[in-house]
């Protein structure tokens, strides 16, 4: 248990902790923020009362995850200073500016938006209310573009240089838009969609599952299956281009996601290790299984190398990533998941061409719904995968090439870490918990299809309508459960 | 560009300081709003105390996290080291944070509400204190060596003088707090918290008389700014002011004004700011690091003005708008659909 007083290892397992625990939430709004632009445009286009009770009920796990990506994310912003005050000075000149980009283009738009979006449906126009949908998706979206921006800077810096150990800046525009960014970009914002489409039709299935208000969930399930069929191809060819990106920029990385120990020359073909049991000190992998002559295809279709892989061994162990099998292993997973959802998509896509997916007969797919609920929580796999493979895989540096992690942290007591570390496990997994609670409340109670539709007279008998879970209970606390 | 070394960084003292006035005073009220539901003893009236913040509380926190990337992109060396300086107090008001952001949803979702309720209570009370005794061991400064780095202690942000303001500040969100319930709500509860505003305004009051005769007695450096010519004169009216605003608030509580106590609650905390600042610049760590030695470099604070700058009113419309969409009393039973 050496590690419990290094105060710097501490400070990584505590940002790591964070940071993995963190990305689960604004994932789903961000991608669902697009959704419910979507099933409104479709209620204020058809008027059909089901795209507003769409998006009223699919806005309930929206808010659930918003205010826990809120609670999450402001440690992340103040840890910079607390835990890696030298990475803070010595980036200040760009990453800090970009932190400030994120807050003033994306939080708050997103927040102000949020509340007319929630409670606004009888206080405004149903125009201002679409566009309060559609700048909360925007404000939400814009902090994937400015978290990934500077991000991908700390893969590829570009615009500057270090000088006294302090980034100076020369071209903030090279910087911003460094090797990395577009794709970075796009990567993360298909990833955040897919995630989000995928627990949609996740949830629609388990009810047409159920059989609870079959009609109703196929109208969703076939919204996110039409969504998907341009997203999960997309998703990896995206991915591709990220992966062959990483070959061109970051060498060790890219020897530590494919276990590759030796060097591998130029204009001839090497083999791909499918699976494989990375050895660190050995410097080799104790087993594996190989395909002739497919890295090249792999890296960027076609045969032979257009320039070498380097082989882990041609680093220093300092001057690489340590743990190989963590980031060979998350890589292989993430890619998996993008392959079982486009395998899904389109076994989906077949039977909806068959006119299996109507509502009538969608509950007879059961295997095929089994499928969906099983991709449900696939995408957040998928998701943190690919950020140990991108974030452990840049180590020993924290800002790629320049700046070694070890040397970016505050020197603090470790007690004073182990305190705070102690404290984020015990608070988010009581957090994940509830998180995970109530979003099954809200999946067992189910959509309220009796709220009143704006611009259609009640035509029901007098019968108190209003959903009982608004009802404040008002009996003793301990009648309540 | 040897005027803009200077032009550049008082520009974004002001930004940020603008930031964080408007954070003190928004979200100052809902952490407010929070420490008085502890003493609510009826669900129905937490209800109500939640449902006035709901629409508003996280656009509120925003400007703190817009304040705190401001300040990382304007003066790292100051983000780094106040940080680093004050990591316990910080971490006391990210817990508070955390627990109150995520009550405001499980409270509305659970049937057990009590623990709910108190996550948001105690989670306001927590993230006040938390603020307080870093503002109060920032105005006491910060040992740093010749490169502007932390080299003090663990603990060193703990003192009677940092107690004292964390006090006075969870006293000042209670007052203000107060007042906006006073503003949004109606009959009993409007009554209510016309006590505790009355209350809140003198606790206040003695907390910033005792801020106000022990600071220059305390610190050397106030001192010799608190008596420099021509700011004396300034410095003396201060306290003038102060006296004569909390007076008028008073008797605004005591004629039943329904706005007016929240108004010249929000002329105190101006007060106060100019006071502060006065005070402390061009320093942004008290008599250690100033503006200008803690800066980005220019080019960086060009850049942030460009990206941020015209930003300003922009977020102050929309945050203006919401307001008057959700303009009027707070009545309940809005929150959750």
């Amino acid at each position: 248990m050496e590690f419990l007083s290094d105060s710097i290892v501490l400070s990584r397992m505590q940002f790591a902790l964070t940071a993995i625990f963190h990305i689960l939430w604004p994932v789903l709004t961000t991608g669902m923020g697009i959704y419910l632009v979507i099933v409104e445009g479709l209620w204020l286009k058809t008027r059909n009362p089901d795209y507003y009770l769409h998006a009223h009920f699919w806005s309930k796990f929206y808010v659930l995850n918003f205010g826990i990506g809120v609670a999450t994310g402001i440690p992340m912003e103040f840890q910079f200073g607390t835990n890696w005050a030298p990475f803070s000075e010595a980036v200040g000149n760009f990453f800090g500016s970009v932190i400030g980009f994120e807050a003033s283009w994306a939080f708050m738009l997103e927040a102000a938006f949020l509340g007319i979006m929630l409670f606004g449906w009888e206080r405004v126009n149903p125009t201002i209310h679409y566009l309060s949908t559609i700048l909360v998706a925007v404000g939400a979206n814009l902090s994937t573009l400015w978290i990934l921006t500077a991000n991908s800077w700390m893969q590829t810096p570009a615009g500057g240089e270090l000088v006294n150990g302090k980034f100076v800046v020369h071209d903030y525009f090279e910087a911003i838009l460094n090797p990395f960014m577009i794709n970075s970009v796009l990567h993360m914002f298909f990833a955040t969609l897919e995630t989000s489409l995928f627990v949609i039709g996740g949830i629609s299935a388990w009810y047409i599952l159920q059989r609870r208000n079959t009609a109703f969930f196929s109208k969703s399930l076939k919204i996110v299956l039409a969504a998907a069929i341009a997203v999960a191809p997309l998703q990896i060819y995206i991915g591709h281009l990220s992966g062959e990106q990483v070959y061109h920029y970051q060498p060790t990385k890219l020897a530590a996601m494919e276990a590759q120990w030796k060097f591998s020359p130029a204009g001839k073909p090497a083999d791909w290790s499918l699976l494989a049991i990375p050895n660190a000190k050995a410097e080799k992998n104790d087993w594996e299984i190989t395909i002739p002559n497919a890295l090249g295809y792999i890296l960027e279709f076609k045969q032979n190398l257009s320039q070498p892989v380097r082989g882990l061994k041609e680093w220093k162990p300092e001057d690489r990533p340590k743990m190989v099998g963590l980031i060979y292993y998350a890589f292989r997973i993430m890619i998996g998941i993008g392959f079982f959802f486009a395998g899904l998509m389109l076994l989906s896509s077949l039977q909806w061409l068959r006119g299996k997916l109507s509502a009538d007969n969608i509950s007879q797919q059961r295997w095929l719904m089994w499928g969906w609920v099983f991709a449900a929580p696939l995408g957040y796999i998928a998701v943190e995968s690919g950020w140990i493979v991108r974030c452990v895989g840049r180590q020993p540096w924290v800002l790629y090439g320049k700046i070694r992690t070890v040397d970016a942290a505050s020197h603090l007591p470790a007690s004073n870490v182990l305190v705070s570390l102690t404290s984020f496990t015990t608070v988010y997994t009581l957090l994940f918990i509830a998180a995970l609670y109530f979003s099954s409340r809200i999946i067992r109670t189910g959509p309220n299809l009796d709220l009143p539709i704006p611009g259609v007279e009640i035509t029901k008998p007098a019968v108190d309508t209003t959903p009982a879970e608004f009802v404040p209970d008002e009996r003793p606390v301990e009648a309540q459960q | 560009m040897e005027t803009l070394q200077y032009f550049l960084p008082q520009v974004w003292f002001v930004i940020l300081a603008f930031f964080l006035f408007l954070y003190v005073i928004l979200d100052g009220f809902d952490l407010g709003v929070g420490i008085l539901s502890l003493t609510s003893s009826d669900e129905q009236r937490r209800g109500i105390l939640m449902t006035s913040l709901s629409n508003i509380w996280d656009a509120n926190e925003t400007w703190l996290v817009l304040m705190a990337g401001g300040l990382f992109g304007a003066f790292p060396l100051a983000y780094s080291t106040i940080l680093n300086a004050l990591y316990i107090p910080i971490l006391i008001m990210i817990f508070g944070f955390i627990f109150r952001g995520v009550a405001f949803e499980f409270r509305e979702l659970s049937q057990r509400k009590i623990f709910w309720n108190l996550a948001f209570g105690v989670g306001s009370f927590t993230a006040a204190l938390g603020q307080g005794f870093a503002l109060g061991a920032v105005l006491k400064g910060i040992k740093v060596d010749e490169n502007g780095h932390f080299i003090g202690s663990t603990w060193d942000w703990l003192s009677l003088p940092s107690i004292l303001v964390a006090l006075t500040l969870i006293q000042g969100y209670v007052l203000i707090g107060s007042t906006y319930l006073v503003w949004k709500t109606t009959g009993e509860l409007q009554n209510t918290h016309y006590k505790t505003a009355k209350l809140a305004a003198w606790t206040t009051l003695i907390g910033a008389v005792l801020i106000t005769i022990t600071t220059p007695i305390i610190y050397e450096g106030a001192r010799m700014r608190l008596f420099q010519q021509p700011l004396v004169y300034i410095f003396a009216l201060i306290p003038v002011l102060g006296v004569w605003l909390i007076w008028q608030l008073l008797q605004s509580l005591n004629r039943k004004e329904e706005r007016a106590p929240f108004i010249w609650t929000i002329l105190l905390f101006v007060l106060t700011f100019l006071g502060l600042g006065l005070i402390i610049f061009p320093y942004i760590i008290p008599r250690q690091i100033t503006i200008y030695e803690a800066a980005a470099d220019p080019s960086s604070l060009v850049i942030m003005i460009i990206f941020i700058g015209f930003l300003i009113p922009v977020m102050l419309f929309y945050n203006l708008y919401q307001y008057i969409v959700f303009r009027g009393k707070v009545t309940g039973g809005e929150y959750g659909e």
